[in-house]
């Protein structure tokens, strides 16, 4: 797992439409990376609709949202509309789950990253983490704000 | 919506919506649009003991959400509240407004006063507040079932 204050490992990954989305591109402002098991299951459907309720708070508080899966730029787009949400999903399909290992959230007898969150300041610096005990757990909102308080 | 940061739910007080008695109870934090929330209504309406139903509408997931718990509410300033949500569970596929304004009728509500009611500032305000509470105390996911402040339950299922 990355720790606070190291420098967050940029990377470039495709959006749900198939955009190019780099880390560096948020130079400047917080950017939250949510990484997630994987589209369609029900718990990450929830964390991600539970997140998206509260993201103009989020937003309000100069931190974008910004979800991370092994799953394909399609399956991202399907899993949005799905789910009614405007959170940007990223790709991290090829290879696959590089990012999350790189950022120390993949778990590999799973073949998927755990559920952990990242916040990244506007140096590119890590500013806080969170990893569930397990994917089975769902982190809740609040700490989010918790740790942006 | 103020402040989010984790806090224990807030203790059961005169203006939660309570039905049953007795020494134990549960407080479940619950989506009216919600289809595991349903599937669960009819065993959590059974069990003995009090049960408080908090609102938490997940409107991005479940569009008419927020539209069925002012309805709800609406019905509960009519001392109808477990009914409608009860009905609201009990069918699914009937959630349009003219569905609401049945169920008013059957409940024998003052339907000018539901409709102002549903839509009243208080109303939104009061949902919200426990949509709030909710999120500060780390519901995720629906039904959330709470036994005094202790988050007890969550569905059991694959992540």
């Amino acid at each position: 797992m990355i720790a606070v204050g190291e420098q967050a490992p940029d990377f470039t990954l495709r959006d749900q439409d198939g955009e190019k989305v780099s880390l560096s591109d948020y130079r400047g402002r917080k950017v939250l990376l949510i990484f997630y098991p994987g589209d369609f299951s029900p718990m990450c459907g929830d964390q991600l609709s539970i997140y998206q309720e509260v993201k103009p708070e989020i937003e309000e508080r100069g931190v974008e949202l910004v979800g991370i899966s092994v799953d394909s730029f399609f399956a991202h787009k399907a899993f949005q509309e799905k789910l009614g949400i405007d959170t940007r999903l990223l790709s991290d399909f090829e290879p696959k789950g590089a990012v999350a290992r790189a950022y120390g959230s993949y778990v590999e007898k799973l073949g998927f990253a755990n559920r952990t969150l990242i916040l990244v300041d506007e140096e590119g610096t890590v500013a806080w983490t969170y990893e569930s005990d397990d994917p089975g757990e769902i982190p809740g909102a609040n700490v989010i704000f918790d740790a942006l308080a | 919506m103020g402040d989010l940061s984790s806090a224990p739910i807030p203790p059961v007080g005169p203006d939660d919506r309570v039905r049953g008695e007795g020494e134990e109870g549960l407080i479940v934090y619950a989506d009216l649009g919600c289809p595991l929330c349903a599937g669960a209504w009819g065993r959590l309406s059974e069990r003995p003991g009090w049960l408080v139903f908090r609102h938490f509408p997940v409107a991005s997931k479940h569009p008419r959400s927020p539209a069925l718990h002012s309805a709800a509410e609406a019905a509960g300033t009519q001392g109808r509240f477990f009914e409608m949500v009860a009905s609201l569970y009990a069918d699914r596929g009937r959630v349009d407004d003219p569905h609401l304004w049945e169920r008013a009728e059957r409940f024998d509500l003052d339907l000018d006063r539901f409709e102002a009611d549903r839509r009243a500032e208080r109303t939104q305000a009061r949902i919200k507040r426990d949509f709030q509470s909710g999120i500060r105390a780390g519901v995720a996911g629906t039904p959330a079932l709470f036994d005094a402040c202790t988050l007890v339950t969550v569905r059991e299922r694959e992540f």
